[in-house]
């Protein structure tokens, strides 16, 4: 068969290159007339061979009309042609060859072509070799995407053939690339093929693993005696040897045929019920048959009778695989082609490591990102003030839902966001200044009293969020240029709501340290936070230096809620999803310090995504972990990464 | 001595008494032995709330008394019900097991008892075989010493590391209520070996009895009592005792006590680890009346709210703790139960089902701020205690430390 | 005299401050000391590392007669050796009793089972009513010791200190903000104390350490600048120009 392809193929190729022989294509229809007209999957194949390796002209249309259902054959003469609904359940008829319109038949004449959708994926198959090399670049496009998805031997040569006269350089790059990797899966010569590896063995992409794994796929195998000539050897396994055990050898030689199969617990059982006999078998009462040694040995008697199959023992195990060899062998017959390959995806494997790190690195910069985007307000209330904020995670919400009104309000979204961030701060700020003077005020000294106090209003706010804007999640959408990813290659990608995070970030951190150390606020708050009576003998005012430091805490708190809502799901919990996070994150970088929440936030991201790497399929498994190692941390530096010491450390 | 004990302390006798009344008057009432005015449900709904008023009692001791916010004692909570439970569903699906392949034509072999259980248990979560935790839940005897053991020992551990390292007050808060936290999570992992979010269900039947729910309901009652009453008395002894003033004034004072030659390190790990092992306690009997436990339970959340009961009841007394806890829980009930009637306001129906939670935190709030001393504050009014003046200074420089309006003369 | 105390070489930075430098220091059985100095001086770091609050960056602190080191010692085993200390603010446990206040403190096992299991005997409960009645608290031992004024609560600690029975005790500011009989009381209690055991007075007031009539070591800048009899140091010309001149 598949030598008849390459047959024809190379007729193909002739006809392509010389393109003036002319020939008729419904003497090779009339050939084949008995598989079109039945247009079953199991026999048309070389039907369809046969058109497409005709060299005819009408081939393409042939097939195209075929596959589109506008086929006809009339059941006078067998001949296949293009029909037409004209009125009255008639149809007018063309040739083919000739493009004339026969004459117009009623139905019942004719017999409708209906190729299934095997027959027509067949066809789509095989028409892809004239849409290579189409004069409409899309339907060449779509050829080329339609061999990727499922790539053959055949589609090699006509493939190699479109290269040279394409005019579009993406596409021609394209043609070549995929050239390549049919060489590697279907080239005759292998010596082309070993070529072709170590070319392709330096790239990256999905494709290129995914056309060289299937050449390294071993099966096992089991052969008596010596390991059979003729076979490409990947090794030669020993049983009870690591990762193969000798069960699983004697199963495989169960599998083959090579070996009785062993008795089972559940085959022993259905066969002792089999055979009871007057209350008893084999001997034993059925009572007894309770315990495994019981039943064994009514099943020795009965094996003794011949009425079932002897057990299998350890030692006719251990003989049946002595006399046996095992091995695992590559479906690839050449050796060379299968190295060359091993190689190739040895040093791909590399680099995808490689570049894996890469990847992770930039998941964990974004997830660092985004645990400092919501413990930076955090850290201003808990750090700077010492004022532990249970609500803080619900201000997130506020200006989460903030930006939801918002899109509401304002379709576009660019637009809203640009309105929505402003306003969640202006939200989340009144309700942190109000809670201020109306909460935390009256606890400055009582730290775990705040604890619990803000708490009650973080249930408070929270059940409120959820009796306005209901259980459900409410969507925040993110403007059009921040869809889509930065890709880099096939292993590295970076979406652009992640990098714009990461720079909201940055820009938060720059934000708070220009406040901090540059403005009138920061010199104030810095001398309420080191000694509030001085700093009151001196002027200013500790009510409302506290009063608008939180507010700035919590208005931070408002735009992170934005920010992670254009990823998250807002919802009323979205805030304590956070919270605990976010406290981990100060408590880890140390308190008062907004480069040890910077440290805590990347140390905990990097934390995170590398548990989860280690263990990708189980994120829960990573966050308990990381409690953990938390916990664990807290032990050496009790004060957080970047510590305070002496006397402003207020121990 | 035990004389001389609750002559000291009449609060304890009164409290004993009360519980006592309270037991009787329940099963007089009961539809299992009495006349039948208080239903099975309510029965179950008042023996669980006596649960949670012991583990109060000990959260009372660890924060109240000893100064430590712990925000993580329903974890201990929890894996007492775990543990309990597993012994529970095990015996009760080996009953089941046992039942059904009893009707087969040979007796099944113990191994094949085993791995039907196990296809019983952890179907729902596309195992059958036991995971290595549950290796001792076919013993009753083994599965009880469990429950104490087992959040005994996580909190001994837990409590070790964080107390060694000088871990306190919000940082210690938080840190209990990561432990939680990493406890749920874990928890919800269908790998976790105890059904991942599933949790253990059909617990409100015991194995081999016979007897109806309305019986069963009323011996879990009486258990939660009899717990509650030894638990109370145990707390009111200890804090009555030389080791309540040290953990007393550990709670004020840890740097005073530690220049007294007293390792404070020590006595908050066990103070820590005993309420842990009341926390199980309690939950040990909890569950089997609420018949099912899941991850959920162990969520931080919980644990916040077992702050607020004894918050609202008033800390540092114990029966403060129990009034709180009762109160807050029962109201609970009422309220998220649908029983409470709703208020029309014309433009908008408040439904408490929906308000409730919005009510308690702000009412949370609000004694924070204006009623330190809680529930238990009526008691003074009654008792006409008087607070002496102290120019607004707390009772010790700690973050733990009785606040000036929580002390009393 | 045998040396009780001996801390030699001891120096402390607190962010690059350095509260004590070089600080070398000794006290022998049964002696009564002053210890003042400037603010800042490092008075208060100075029985911190004693103490066991803060460990030095080196140094050495040797203690009694088998010559052990005290920075291996957490605060509750320092304790245990016997070394006391009263801080600047009188610090009672202001929710308990002064009988309690004092049970605490009485010298006993401290472990938490022995403390579990703890039932004051008639000999202990005596043992409180002479220390209460050496303070003069004898009729407020029913009372809480929140509700004890000033002074009472100064000398409360001083009593707790005594029930410890320890070897050394370390007594910061015992007069400050006292009435002058007060003071009389406080000074006679330090003075009867100094008898069986060693006492060390970080104190402000040149009058109140006259009165104690002992020697004095003079600390500034965290070392050891003079030390001698009250007269001594008080004509000393460098101790006038950092600490009395001004």
């Amino acid at each position: 068969m598949i030598r008849l392809f390459f047959a024809g193929l190379a007729v193909l190729l002739s006809c392509l290159t010389a393109s003036a022989e002319e020939r008729d294509i419904q003497p090779i229809l009339q050939e084949h007339q008995a598989a079109i007209a039945k247009s079953s999957r199991k026999t048309i194949g070389p039907a369809i061979d046969a058109i497409a390796t005709s060299g005819s002209p009408k081939a393409q249309t042939v097939l195209e009309t075929w596959a589109a259902k506008a086929m006809w054959m009339r059941k006078s003469d067998g001949a296949f042609l293009v029909g037409k609904k004209t009125e009255n359940k008639t149809y007018q008829l063309t040739d083919f060859d000739s493009g004339e319109v026969v004459g117009t038949y009623p139905s019942k004449e004719l017999k409708h072509l209906k190729p299934n959708s095997g027959v027509r994926a067949m066809i789509a198959t095989a028409l892809v070799m004239f849409q290579l090399s189409d004069p409409d670049k899309a339907k060449r496009q779509s050829a080329l995407t339609s061999i990727q998805r499922d790539p053959s031997a055949v589609q090699l040569a006509p493939l190699r053939a479109s290269i040279e006269n394409e005019a579009d350089a993406m596409l021609k790059a394209r043609k070549q690339r995929l050239e390549r990797l049919l060489t590697i899966g279907y080239d005759v010569d292998i010596k082309a093929r070993v070529e072709a590896i170590e070319e392709m063995s330096t790239d990256l992409s999905v494709d290129v693993r995914a056309t060289l794994n299937p050449l390294v796929a071993t099966t096992r195998s089991v052969a008596p005696g010596n390991v059979p000539e003729g076979l490409n050897i990947a090794r030669v396994l020993v049983p009870g040897a690591e990762g193969f055990s000798k069960d699983e050898a004697y199963d495989l030689l169960v599998d083959k045929g090579l070996a009785r199969a062993q008795v089972s617990s559940d085959g022993m059982r259905n066969a002792l019920v089999a055979n009871i006999d007057g209350g008893r078998v084999g001997g034993v009462p059925v009572a007894q048959l309770d315990k495994d040694d019981a039943r064994s040995r009514a099943y020795a008697a009965l094996a003794e009778t011949g009425r079932v199959p002897s057990l299998v023992t350890q030692t006719d195990i251990d003989a049946t695989l002595a006399k046996h060899v095992f091995f695992e062998s590559y479906a690839e017959p050449s050796v060379e082609v299968t190295t060359a390959a091993n190689h190739a995806l040895d040093s791909i494997g590399l680099k995808v490591g490689f570049n894996q790190t890469l990847d992770l690195t930039l998941d964990a910069l974004s997830l660092a990102s985004i645990y400092f985007l919501a413990a930076i307000g955090l850290a201003i209330t808990f750090g700077v003030m010492g004022v532990i904020n249970m609500a803080h995670g619900e201000f997130i919400m506020m200006g989460a839902y903030t930006g939801y009104v918002v899109q509401q309000i304002i379709p576009d979204h660019t637009v809203s966001i640009i309105v929505a961030i402003p306003l969640a701060f202006a939200v989340t700020f009144a309700a942190g200044v109000a809670m201020e003077r109306l909460v935390i005020r009256w606890l400055y000294a009582r730290p775990l009293e705040t604890l619990l106090a803000t708490f009650g209003i973080s249930i408070a706010l929270q059940q409120l969020a959820k009796n306005i804007f209901g259980t459900q999640a409410r969507p925040l959408t993110a403007p059009g240029w921040l869809d889509g990813a930065l890709v880099m290659n096939d292993v590295v990608s970076i979406s652009y709501i992640r990098i714009a995070i990461f720079i909201l970030a940055l820009t938060f951190l720059g934000i708070f340290l220009f406040i901090m150390k540059r403005t009138r606020l920061g010199l104030e708050t810095r001398a309420v936070t080191q000694n509030p009576s001085m700093a009151a003998s001196m002027g200013i005012n500790p009510g409302k230096v506290n009063m608008l430091t939180f507010g700035l805490g919590s208005g931070i708190a408002g735009i992170a809620g934005v920010a992670i809502g254009l990823f998250a799901k807002v919802t009323s919990e979205l805030g304590s999803d956070y919270i605990v996070q976010s406290f981990m994150t100060v408590v880890v970088g140390g308190v008062g310090n907004i480069w040890g929440t910077l440290a805590g936030a990347v140390m905990i991201g990097f934390f995170q995504k590398g548990i989860e790497w280690l263990n990708p399929s189980n994120t829960l498994a990573a966050q308990t972990y990381m409690i953990v190692f938390i916990i664990i941390f807290i032990q050496f530096r009790p004060r957080g990464i970047i510590a305070l010491k002496g006397r402003a450390a207020g121990d | 001595m035990q004389r001389s004990f609750i002559a000291k302390n009449p609060s304890v006798l009164i409290f004993l008494t009360c519980l006592a009344l309270f037991t009787l008057l329940v099963t007089v009432l009961s539809e299992g032995f009495g006349i039948g005015t208080i239903s099975t449900s309510f029965i179950k709904t008042l023996g669980k709330t006596l649960c949670l008023c012991l583990i109060a009692v000990a959260m009372d001791l660890i924060w109240g008394f000893a100064g430590i916010l712990s925000l993580g004692h329903f974890a201990f909570f929890g894996l007492g019900g775990y543990m309990i439970g597993m012994w529970l569903m095990y015996e009760r699906t080996r009953l089941i097991v046992v039942e059904s392949l009893s009707q087969a034509d040979i007796p099944p072999t113990s191994s094949e008892v085993v791995d039907a259980i196990g296809n019983q248990i952890f179907g729902v979560v596309g195992s059958n075989e036991f995971p290595l935790i549950w290796a001792f839940s076919d013993s009753l005897f083994l599965q009880l010493v469990l429950v104490v053991l087992v959040p005994g020992l996580l909190a001994l551990v837990f409590g070790w590391l964080a107390f060694r390292s000088r871990v306190t007050g919000v940082y210690l808060s938080i840190l209990t209520q990561a432990m939680t936290l990493a406890l749920a999570l874990y928890l919800f992992q269908n790998d976790s070996g105890l059904r991942g979010n599933n949790g253990l269900s059909g617990l409100q039947n015991l194995p081999a009895v016979t007897a109806s729910q309305d019986a069963v309901s009323l011996w879990f009652f009486w258990a939660s009592a009899l717990a509650l009453g030894l638990g109370y008395l145990l707390a009111a002894w200890i804090v009555s005792g030389k080791f309540g003033s040290v953990i007393r004034g550990v709670r004020d004072n840890e740097a005073r006590v530690r220049f007294l030659g007293y390792s404070v390190e020590t006595y908050k790990l066990v103070i820590f680890t005993l309420t842990a092992c009341i926390a199980a306690i309690a939950g040990a009997l909890y569950y089997p009346q609420a018949g099912i436990i899941n991850p959920a339970e162990v969520a931080p959340i919980a644990s916040i709210y077992l702050a607020v009961w004894v918050a609202i009841g008033g800390r540092g007394r114990l029966y403060g703790a129990v009034i709180g806890a009762a109160f807050v829980s029962l109201l609970s009930t009422w309220f998220t139960g649908g029983q409470a009637p709703d208020i029309s306001l014309g433009f908008y129906t408040v439904k408490w089902v929906d308000w409730w939670l919005v009510l308690l935190g702000l009412s949370f709030v609000a004694v924070t701020l204006f009623a330190p001393k809680g529930m238990g504050g009526l008691v003074d009014l009654w008792s006409q205690h008087k607070n002496p003046n102290r120019h607004g200074a707390d009772l010790g420089p700690d973050d733990g430390a009785l606040r000036e309006q929580e002390a009393s003369q | 005299m045998s040396t009780l105390l001996e801390v030699s070489g001891v120096s402390v930075t607190f962010d690059g401050f350095r509260a004590i430098n070089n600080l070398s220091f000794r006290i022998g059985e049964a002696e009564l000391r002053a210890v003042i100095g400037p603010n800042g001086a490092g008075k208060t770091t100075f029985m911190d590392i004693v103490t066991g609050k803060t460990k030095p960056d080196e140094g050495r602190v040797i203690w009694g007669e088998k010559s052990i080191s005290l920075l291996k010692m957490n605060e509750a085993k320092i304790a245990q050796a016997g070394i006391g200390r009263k801080f600047q603010k009188p610090t009672v446990f202001e929710d308990q009793t002064v009988q309690e206040n004092l049970l605490m403190a009485l010298k006993k096992p401290r472990g938490w089972f022995a403390v579990l299991a703890y039932k004051p005997s008639a000999a202990d409960l005596e043992k409180v009513g002479e220390l209460a009645q050496e303070i003069g608290l004898l009729n407020e031992l029913k009372r809480k010791s929140g509700e004890l004024s000033h002074g009472q609560k100064q000398w409360l600690e001083i009593g707790m200190l005594l029930a410890q029975e320890p070897r050394l005790l370390l007594v910061d500011e015992p007069a400050a903000g006292m009435t002058p009989q007060e003071r009389e009381h406080t000074t006679d209690l330090l003075l009867e104390a100094a008898k069986t055991r060693a006492v060390v007075v970080v104190e402000h007031d040149m009058e109140f350490v006259r009165r104690l009539n002992c020697k004095v070591t003079v600390l500034h800048e965290g070392a050891v600048l003079a030390e001698g009899s009250l007269d001594h140091v008080t004509s000393n010309q460098e101790v006038i120009d950092v600490y009395l001149g001004r």
